[in-house]
């Protein structure tokens, strides 16, 4: 089917979330306003107006009531998604780079940048459930890695909290002690900057893309090394389809030099593989610009990608797609 | 390392000794040249080399000029004068540079003296220039580095028989060519790694032969025959083959070599370096040598200045127009020739010497090539004083240097002359002025060499305006394509040489028109030949059968920037070479256009086929396989086809095994999961549904009542 462009984003687009129900679709982008849309027909429902910088990621509850943005302006605000009105803003002393739920919408997890004399840093902040006795303490600090941190995400149960960035090495830490519980070995992971990481919807593994032009699969307990899917590009998004062996992933030369080549020198396909075999399925071109942001519809039957041209591209999945064989 | 004294040894040493330690700079301590004093070093042998080269005694821009006059000390100072004009004329001699020692008793002089200059480079100079120099008919000097006359001294009065060293049986060199399959070899540079390839295509993927990091410092080059690999290196370059692995075979010692050349038959290797000035004194000077391939010996050098070297035309830009040396005659490598200001020096390679000792004296020259198969030269002498004396192209046979024919061209502005790959056809590419002089119109002069008095025909183009894009010979053929015109989407034409009803002139075959192509690559084989758009097209290819003239396939390989056919006509291999950044790497297709495997690889640099010797088979046999083609090609066919089998089982294999794996990672996992179920629902505050799926979307309607007012109407 044509793809719905939805032009909301005046910047380059970071991040996509759809929620769970898979009808409302989250992006941020560098314009500071993140929007919902709806992931049908990718009409605009509203914005989130309040911050200040470029939004870095976003998360939704499980009952689609509250948005976490994670924000350059050194801040993370817990939104109403009904109304769009803000509930609560965390305060950091760096720009906020990652923000993830906990399962049970009790936790999320914040990453901040280093920025000045600050390092970068994971933080568990609770959620309050009723929004008057929020409190911006953090549970858990954790410092150490170099580098920017580019995503974190709970493990099962709340019990670890996966992290990955700039030094190109995954590591799973307890979220009670801020321990590194296991690290991914530098010889069979990432060679280059983790750029992205995504869950498998039923949080069982996770693949992560990095400028290295690879993306990996990995299982979430043990860090074992799963996958590898090798492309022709740096690596800026990916996602694991939750209803075939699928995985797409999306990026393309750097930002910098996209001006000086034509579009198709600048491989900003999303590039469809098979998830077990790690074969090349197919590409869907589109964006004039690297794809930043790539998320599932949690259905599975479209998907939608977001690039540094702003816009966002919303596919419904032809027939043909659920028939491919392999 | 081999032994290496900790420090606590050496001071206790010191102290046997009586040296005090601290007095001592480390780094000072020379140990004479050649002694080891017993530790033996595993330094690399070309570390040793390279360090020789660096021993001097200090004396390198000394030279010792013998054979001058004895002069009583009257005549002392004039004889200085007269040399040191001589030597002034090369270099600067250095302040306190002169020294003319002479008897203390007879006060005469020794009938020598030392020159000293500032750089090593002008004492070189001095000794090529001077060695030899005729003062008077009694004084003819002889000239030397100071540094020679170790070596010189070293030679021993007695002749002794040279040691005959015992028959070593030498590997293989052509055993790739036995290869069972008949897999041809190519080579790769990527990054720092170099490596040697089958291309094997029936299983859609190279199998690597050999492989090695950081085997040459700039680039690869097969010999002619594909025998040797040569590699370039800062000292020299080296040569590789042989049976399983790849083998040093020979070095060439050639300090800084840039360029190299072998001869078509690979007996001789060119090499060329340049030099830059270092100062404002000094001159670009270019070195260059010709080795014998087997024995490693220089054969002949050239040095001189790089002006020298640079040919009529090339704008005299910095540089020169590689190869220097053009190799004629065929594969028997027997003469070689280069251009210079107004002449062409032809050299044999029996004595490395002019063809009757002297150069060709062609006025104004500016190009020349080699028939590939004779001893046959082409040349091209523009136009001059005006317009007055007409530009020709001129057929000469060496070493009798008759010319065989000769044509004139009028109200030429440029010439560009192809052979055939046989020597068969020459076709010269002439560009001429319209009336008004302001624009340029082609035109084609195309010689037969073959035929009596060697007939000459022009051909024009039905639109002469074309601009002229390639153009290029069916290898061993009698075809050629031409690509023309102006436009974004130019034409392609192709002409043959002779057709069954018109044997003695060129017809035209066919034009296609509107082609994105600016590029022909034949293939070695003839009969097929590639129409690309590099560049500017991004890397269209167009595959084109010219017997048949229809097209057999289009297909792209975006970014292309080289195609190269393999040497037996069946496969082409397309590269995007590092001059991009991205899509590095290479496709190996069919002849026919099927995309048979690609390898991506970053830093790509250099793709190139290993080349064949010429068939064995004569004419004769071939026709006749040819022929009977049907016959020996069912075996091929068998073997196709179980190898095909065989791959897609393996295929179903591996992917079965994969899937297998999958499932059981699955199966653990569900495992696990489900024991945490309890836990999950806990976390969730009791929420039932663990499973995602499990929800309803229900459509809820609600009513909200923003405002009501009663009004009572009057």
């Amino acid at each position: 089917m044509r793809p719905i462009l939805m032009k909301g984003h005046e910047r380059p687009l970071t991040f996509l979330k759809y929620n769970r129900e898979g009808d409302l679709l989250f992006s941020c982008a560098k314009d500071s306003t993140p929007t919902v849309w709806f992931a049908d027909n990718g009409e605009r429902l509203g914005t989130y107006k309040g911050h200040n910088g470029a939004v870095w990621c976003c998360d939704i509850s499980r009952d689609s009531t509250l948005l976490i943005t994670g924000c350059a302006d050194q801040t993370a605000k817990l939104w109403d998604v009904q109304t769009g009105t803000q509930l609560y803003s965390f305060n950091f002393d760096s720009p906020v780079r990652a923000v993830d739920f906990s399962v049970g919408d009790k936790f999320a997890v914040i990453t901040t940048d280093p920025f000045m004399e600050h390092s970068s840093s994971i933080q568990v902040k609770t959620i309050a459930e009723d929004v008057s006795e929020q409190t911006s303490e953090s549970v858990l600090t954790i410092r150490g890695p170099q580098g920017r941190i580019n995503r974190a995400v709970w493990g099962p149960l709340n019990q670890t909290i996966i992290s990955a960035g700039e030094d190109a090495v995954i590591r799973i830490w307890d979220s009670e002690t801020g321990k590194v519980l296991k690290e991914s070995d530098k010889e069979i992971g990432h060679a280059k900057p983790i750029t992205s990481l995504s869950k498998s919807a039923d949080g069982s593994h996770f693949i992560t893309g990095s400028s290295d032009k690879s993306a990996r699969l990995w299982d979430i307990r043990t860090l074992t090394l799963l996958k590898t899917y090798v492309t022709e590009r740096p690596v800026n998004a990916c996602a694991i389809s939750p209803l075939l062996d699928h995985v797409v992933i999306g990026g393309g030369q750097e930002a910098t030099h996209v001006t000086m080549t034509s579009h198709r020198a600048g491989k900003f396909e999303a590039k469809f593989f098979h998830k077990i075999l790690q074969e090349e399925i197919g590409g869907v071109k589109g964006h004039f610009g690297p794809i930043n942001a790539l998320a599932f519809n949690p259905d599975g039957r479209s998907f939608s990608s977001g690039g540094e041209d702003g816009y966002v591209r919303l596919h419904h999945f032809d027939p043909d797609y659920f028939s491919i064989k392999m | 390392m081999a032994a290496v004294m900790a420090m606590p040894d050496v001071e206790a040493a010191a102290q046997r000794l009586g040296i005090n330690l601290s007095s001592v700079d480390l780094d000072d301590i020379r140990l004479p040249p050649g002694d080891d004093f017993g530790i033996p070093s595993d330094d690399d042998e070309d570390l040793l080399a390279r360090e020789e080269l660096e021993f001097e005694s200090g004396f390198g821009n000394v030279v010792v000029v013998d054979n001058l006059p004895v002069v009583p000390p009257e005549k002392f100072e004039k004889l200085e004068n007269v040399v040191r004009k001589i030597y002034s004329q090369i270099g600067v001699i250095k302040e306190d540079g002169f020294w003319m020692p002479t008897n203390p008793e007879t006060k005469k002089t020794l009938g020598y003296c030392f020159i000293e200059y500032n750089t090593p480079q002008e004492a070189e100079l001095a000794r090529e220039k001077t060695n030899g120099y005729k003062l008077d008919k009694s004084h003819i000097f002889a000239v030397n580095l100071f540094d020679d006359f170790d070596k010189f001294m070293k030679v021993p009065d007695q002749w002794t028989p040279a040691e005959i060293k015992p028959y070593v049986p030498v590997e293989n060199l052509h055993k790739w060519l036995t290869d069972e399959k008949g897999r041809d070899q190519y080579v790769i540079c990527a990054g720092q790694e170099t490596e040697v390839l089958w291309n094997d295509a029936r299983q859609l993927k190279p199998e690597l032969v050999y492989r090695r990091s950081q085997w040459t410092e700039s680039f690869v080059q097969w010999s002619p025959l594909g025998t040797y690999l040569a590699t370039m290196h800062r000292q020299g370059v080296a040569i590789w083959g042989g049976g399983s692995t790849f083998n040093r075979i020979m070095r060439y010692a050639h300090a800084l070599v840039r360029l190299i050349d072998f001869s078509p038959g690979e007996r001789y290797l060119v090499t060329y370096s340049s030099h830059e000035p270092n100062g404002p004194r000094d001159t670009h000077r270019v070195v260059l040598n010709i080795f014998d391939t087997r024995t490693g010996k220089v054969m002949r050098d050239f040095k001189g200045n790089a002006d020298e070297f640079m040919t009529g035309t090339a704008g005299g830009v910095s540089g020169v127009s590689w190869p220097v040396f053009r190799w004629g005659g065929g594969k028997d490598d027997k003469y070689f020739a280069r251009i210079g200001k107004n002449v062409i020096s032809v050299y044999e390679t029996e004595t490395f010497s002019l063809v009757d000792k002297k150069s060709m004296k062609v006025e104004n020259v500016v190009d020349f090539c080699w028939s590939p198969a004779d001893p046959i030269l082409a040349l091209f002498v523009p136009e001059l004083g005006g317009g007055n004396q007409p530009a020709r192209v001129s057929l000469v046979q060496i070493p009798g240097k008759e010319e065989l024919r000769q044509k004139n061209l009028f109200s030429v502005s440029d010439c560009k002359m192809y052979w055939q790959s046989n020597g068969e056809y020459l076709a010269v590419k002439v560009d001429r002025y319209t009336k008004t002089k302001k624009s340029t119109y082609t035109g084609f002069e195309l010689f037969r060499i073959k035929e009596r008095d060697i007939p000459i025909e022009v051909l024009e183009l039905e639109n002469k305006n074309d601009k002229i894009v390639a153009f290029a010979w069916e290898p061993k053929g009698h075809r050629f394509a031409v690509i023309h015109g102006d436009n974004p989407r130019p034409d392609i034409s192709f002409y043959s040489m002779r057709t069954t009803h018109n044997s003695g002139r060129v017809s035209k075959l066919t034009t296609l028109k509107g082609k994105q192509a600016n590029a022909l690559y034949w293939s070695p084989a003839g009969r097929f030949v590639i129409l690309a758009g590099l560049k500017g097209f991004n890397g269209q290819l167009e595959f084109y059968n010219v017997d048949e003239l229809e097209t057999m396939a289009t297909a792209e390989h975006f970014m292309a920037t080289d195609i190269e056919w393999d040497p037996t006509g069946r496969y082409v291999a397309t590269s995007v070479t590092s001059v991009h950044e991205m899509e590095n790497g290479f496709n190996i297709w069919s002849f026919n256009g099927k995309l048979l495997y690609r390898i991506p690889r970053d830093h790509f640099r250099q793709f190139l086929w290993r080349p064949r010797p010429p068939s064995l088979l004569s004419a004769e046999k071939e026709e006749e396989i040819s022929k009977n083609l049907k016959k020996y090609s069912k075996k091929y066919e068998a073997e196709d086809q179980d190898v095909s089998l065989l791959l897609s089982e393996q295929d179903r294999e591996k992917r079965k095994m994969l899937k297998d794996e999958w499932e059981r990672w699955v199966k653990e996992w569900k495992r696990l999961y489900d024991e945490e179920k309890a836990e999950r629902r806990r976390l969730r505050d009791g929420e039932a549904s663990d499973e995602e799926e499990e929800y309803e979307a229900k459509e809820v309607e609600v009513e909200e009542i923003l405002d009501s007012v009663e009004e009572v109407v009057p």
